[in-house]
C-alpha cells in the first residue's frame, strides 16, 4: 500500500476554540491510483491534501508513505520526503514570478543535489513532455494560465514522484485549458503515475478511478468508479 | 544528506537576483556599514600613523636621559600644583654635586634656557633659543659641532663669553659668511662665536637648530640668578636608567639635606612618562571613537536586519514554494545569510575606498604618516561580513522556520 491513514485527525487552535478540520480519517491509496476528494467548502480537502503532501502533521493518528511512518517527522525530514515522493500542482501555480518556466522545473533537482549538467536535461525533458519544449526561456508572467499550470505540472513530476498532488489544478483555468491539464494527467496516469487531486466540480472529478467525499472533516463517500 | 554545492549556487543565485531587482534600497541600506567602515578604519589608521609620529619624536628626546627638574613634567591636579609650586630652585651646587658623585650616568648637564633675539651687525634674528650648558651636551644631546669647537671646562669655569650658535642661527644670521670668530650680540652682551653645530632637524613642529649654547655659569650672571636649573643625565646604558633615576633622588636629597620621612622638593623626569602622558590622552580618544564606530555599525547592522525583515516578508511565498518542493531550513537561511551579507560587503568595499581615499587627504595635509594597513582593512571587512551574518541571522532563520502551508497561502 502507498498510503496508509489510520485515525488521522487535525485539529486547528483559533484562541479558545478548536477547530476539528479532519475527525479520524481512514484512508489507503495504493500505487498508479486516480482519486479525487470532493466536498463542500471547509469540509477539509486542504487540510488532507496538505498531509498527503507532508506539508504539516496530523494531531492525532499515523500516515504510512511507501512503507515509512512521516507522522513526526521533522520539518527538514518532510522537506525531503515531499522533494522525493511528492509533486505538487497548485491551484494558483505558485511559479516563482522572476525565474525561467526552466528554472522554476529545475528547483526539485536543485534540492535533492542533482548536478547542473543533468539538470538541465531533465527539466527541458518534462517541459517537452507537456508541451512546452519551445516556452523553456519565458518567465511566468509571459505564459498563458494553462501554460503556467503546465510549468507547474512538469515541476510535479520531473522528479519522478510517487504522487502527484493537485489542490484543484483547474480552478484558475478556463474550461478548455482545464481540460488540457486534466489530459495531461490523464496521460500520466496511464503512465503509471498515481494521481489525487481536489476538485469540486463533478465533470473534474469524473476523470479518476475513485471520489472520496468528505462532509465536516469526516469520509462521508468513497467509491470506486 | 550532505550539503551540496547545487544548494549553496542557488543560494547565491537567488541573493544576487534579489539585490539586482532592489538596487537602489540594496545601497541606501549599505550606507550604515558603509559609514561605520570609514570611522573604523580612517580612525585606527590615523591614531596608529599619530602613534609613530610622536613615539618617533619622542624618542629624539633619547630613552636613556633621565631629567631632574624643579617640577614633575606632569602636573594632574590643583592641589599637586600647590604643593610644588614653592619648591626651591634648582642651583648650580646641586649640579656640582650631581656631577661629582654620580655613578651610573655617562654626562651630567645643567641645562637653563630663554628665548631672545640675537644680533649681528645690524642684522638680527628674534625668538632664538639661548641655553646654558656645559660641553657634556655633546654627550647627552648626540650632537658635535660641524664647524669649529665647543666651549671648554675651562671657559666654563672662567665664565668667559664664548658661544655655539645653532645650524639655523648661522645659516640665517651669517648668510654664506663663515661665523667662527665673529661676534654675537645675545641680551646686551657680546659673545664670542667658537663653532656652529651639526643640523639636528626639528621635533613635532619644533626646529632644533634655532638655538645658541653658553656656558651656564655665563647664563646664570647674564640672564639671572633666580632662574633654575634642569639637569639632564644620560645613564650608562639603556638598562640602568631606572637605577640611575634612583641615585639621582638619593644625591639630590643629600645635596638638598633632606631627612628620612621628608617629601622631595624636586622632580625626577623621563622620556617615558611623556610617552605615558599621550598614551593615555589616546586611550581615551580611543574609547570615544570605537563608541562612534560601534554605534554607526549597529546602525547599519539595524538596518540590514530591517531590510532583510522586508525581503522575508516580500518573499513569504517564495520561501513557501521553495520549502514545497523540497528546501530545507539551511537552505533557505543560507539565501537569506548571502544576501545581507552581499549588502553589508557591498559596504565594507565602498567604505573601504573611501577611507584609503580619506587617508591619502590626511597624509597631505598633516604631518601624520596614515597608511590604511591591511589588516585593519582585513579587520574591517571580517567585521562587516560578522555584522552582515549577524544581523541577517534573525531575518534568515524566521524564514527558514515558516510554516510553508501559511507562507504558501500568503498574498
Ligand atoms: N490554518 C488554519 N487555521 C485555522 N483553521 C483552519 C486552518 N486551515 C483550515 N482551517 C479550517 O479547517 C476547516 C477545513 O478547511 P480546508 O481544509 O481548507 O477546507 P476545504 O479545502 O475543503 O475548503 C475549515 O473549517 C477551515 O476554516
Ligand atoms: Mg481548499
Amino acid at each position: 500500500m502507498m498510503i496508509e491513514l489510520k485515525d488521522i485527525k487535525k485539529d486547528y487552535h483559533l484562541g479558545l476554540e478548536t477547530v476539528h478540520a479532519l475527525r479520524s480519517i481512514n484512508l489507503n491509496i495504493d500505487e498508479n491510483e486516480y482519486v479525487a476528494i470532493m466536498g463542500p467548502s471547509g469540509s477539509g480537502k486542504s487540510t488532507l491534501m496538505n498531509l498527503l503532501g507532508c506539508l504539516d502533521t496530523a494531531t492525532e493518528g499515523t500516515y504510512c508513505l511507501n512503507g515509512s511512518d512521516v507522522s513526526d517527522m521533522n520539518d527538514d525530514n518532510l522537506a525531503e520526503i515531499r522533494n522525493r515522493e511528492i509533486g505538487f500542482v497548485f491551484q494558483n501555480f505558485n511559479l516563482l514570478p522572476r525565474a525561467s518556466a526552466l528554472h522554476n522545473v529545475e528547483l526539485p533537482l536543485i534540492y535533492n543535489g542533482t548536478p547542473s549538467s543533468q539538470r538541465h536535461g531533465l527539466a527541458a525533458e518534462a517541459l517537452t513532455k507537456v508541451g512546452l519544449g519551445d516556452r523553456m526561456q519565458h518567465r511566468p508572467n509571459e505564459l498563458s494560465g494553462g501554460q503556467r499550470q503546465r510549468v507547474a505540472v512538469a515541476r510535479a513530476l520531473v522528479n519522478n514522484p510517487s504522487i502527484i498532488l493537485a489542490d484543484e489544478p483547474t480552478g484558475n483555468l478556463d474550461t478548455r485549458t482545464g481540460d488540457e491539464i486534466m489530459d495531461l494527467f490523464e496521460t500520466l496516469h496511464d503512465g503509471g503515475n498515481t494521481i489525487i487531486l481536489v476538485t469540486h466540480e463533478e465533470y473534474i472529478a469524473e476523470h479518476s478511478d475513485r471520489i472520496i467525499r468528505l462532509r465536516d472533516g469526516h469520509i462521508e463517500r468513497d467509491e470506486a468508479r | 544528506m550532505k550539503y551540496s554545492w547545487t544548494e549553496f549556487g542557488e543560494g547565491v543565485r537567488i541573493a544576487t537576483q534579489a539585490l539586482k531587482a532592489n538596487r537602489l534600497r540594496s545601497v541606501l541600506t549599505t550606507l550604515g556599514i558603509l559609514i561605520g567602515v570609514v570611522v573604523v578604519t580612517v580612525i585606527i589608521s590615523v591614531i596608529q600613523g599619530m602613534n609613530t609620529y610622536v613615539t618617533g619624536e619622542l624618542s629624539s628626546l633619547g630613552t636613556d636621559n633621565v631629567f631632574v627638574s624643579r617640577y614633575p613634567w606632569m602636573i594632574t591636579s590643583w592641589e599637586e600644583w600647590l604643593r610644588v609650586r614653592k619648591r626651591p630652585r634648582i642651583e648650580k651646587e646641586h649640579f656640582e654635586f650631581l656631577e661629582k658623585y654620580v655613578t651610573l650616568a655617562e654626562a651630567v648637564v645643567p641645562e637653563v634656557a630663554t628665548r631672545r633675539t640675537v644680533k649681528y651687525r645690524t642684522e638680527d634674528l628674534g625668538g632664538v633659543f639661548i641655553y646654558g650648558t656645559t660641553d657634556k651636551y655633546m654627550v647627552s644631546s648626540n650632537a658635535m659641532p660641524e664647524f669649529g669647537r665647543f666651549f671648554t671646562d675651562n671657559e666654563i669655569h672662567h665664565r668667559r663669553n664664548v658661544c655655539v650658535i645653532g645650524w639655523e642661527v648661522a645659516d640665517k644670521l651669517y648668510k654664506n659668511k663663515d661665523p667662527v670668530g665673529k661676534r654675537i650680540k645675545i641680551g646686551g652682551q657680546s659673545f664670542r662665536i667658537l663653532g656652529v653645530m651639526e643640523k639636528r632637524g626639528q621635533m613635532f613642529d619644533f626646529s632644533m637648530d634655532n638655538n645658541v649654547m653658553i656656558p651656564y655659569t655665563v647664563f646664570l650672571k647674564v640672564f639671572g640668578k633666580h632662574r633654575s636649573l634642569d639637569i639632564q643625565a644620560k645613564a650608562l646604558s639603556p638598562e640602568v636608567v631606572g637605577e640611575l633615576k634612583d641615585e639621582l633622588e638619593a644625591l639630590m636629597r643629600r645635596a638638598r639635606g633632606l631627612r628620612v620621612g621628608e617629601e622631595s622638593d624636586f622632580s625626577v623626569n623621563e622620556q617615558s612618562q611623556l610617552l605615558e602622558v599621550y598614551n593615555n590622552l589616546t586611550k581615551v580618544l580611543w574609547i570615544v571613537l570605537i563608541g562612534i564606530g560601534s554605534i554607526a555599525l549597529l546602525v547599519g547592522g539595524i538596518g540590514i536586519m530591517n531590510i532583510m525583515l522586508v525581503s522575508v516578508t516580500e518573499r513569504t511565498r517564495e520561501i513557501g514554494i521553495r520549502k514545497a518542493l523540497g528546501a530545507k531550513r539551511r537552505v533557505i537561511l543560507w539565501q537569506f545569510l548571502v544576501e545581507s551579507m552581499f549588502i553589508s560587503s557591498i559596504g565594507v568595499t565602498l567604505g573601504i575606498l573611501i577611507s584609503i581615499g580619506l587617508a591619502t587627504l590626511v597624509k597631505q595635509v598633516s604631518p601624520i604618516p596614515v597608511n590604511i594597513s591591511a589588516w585593519v582593512a582585513f579587520l574591517g571587512i571580517g567585521f562587516t561580513i560578522s555584522i552582515g551574518i549577524f544581523f541577517g541571522l534573525y531575518p534568515a532563520s524566521k524564514a527558514a522556520r515558516l510554516n510553508p502551508i501559511e507562507a504558501l497561502r500568503y498574498e
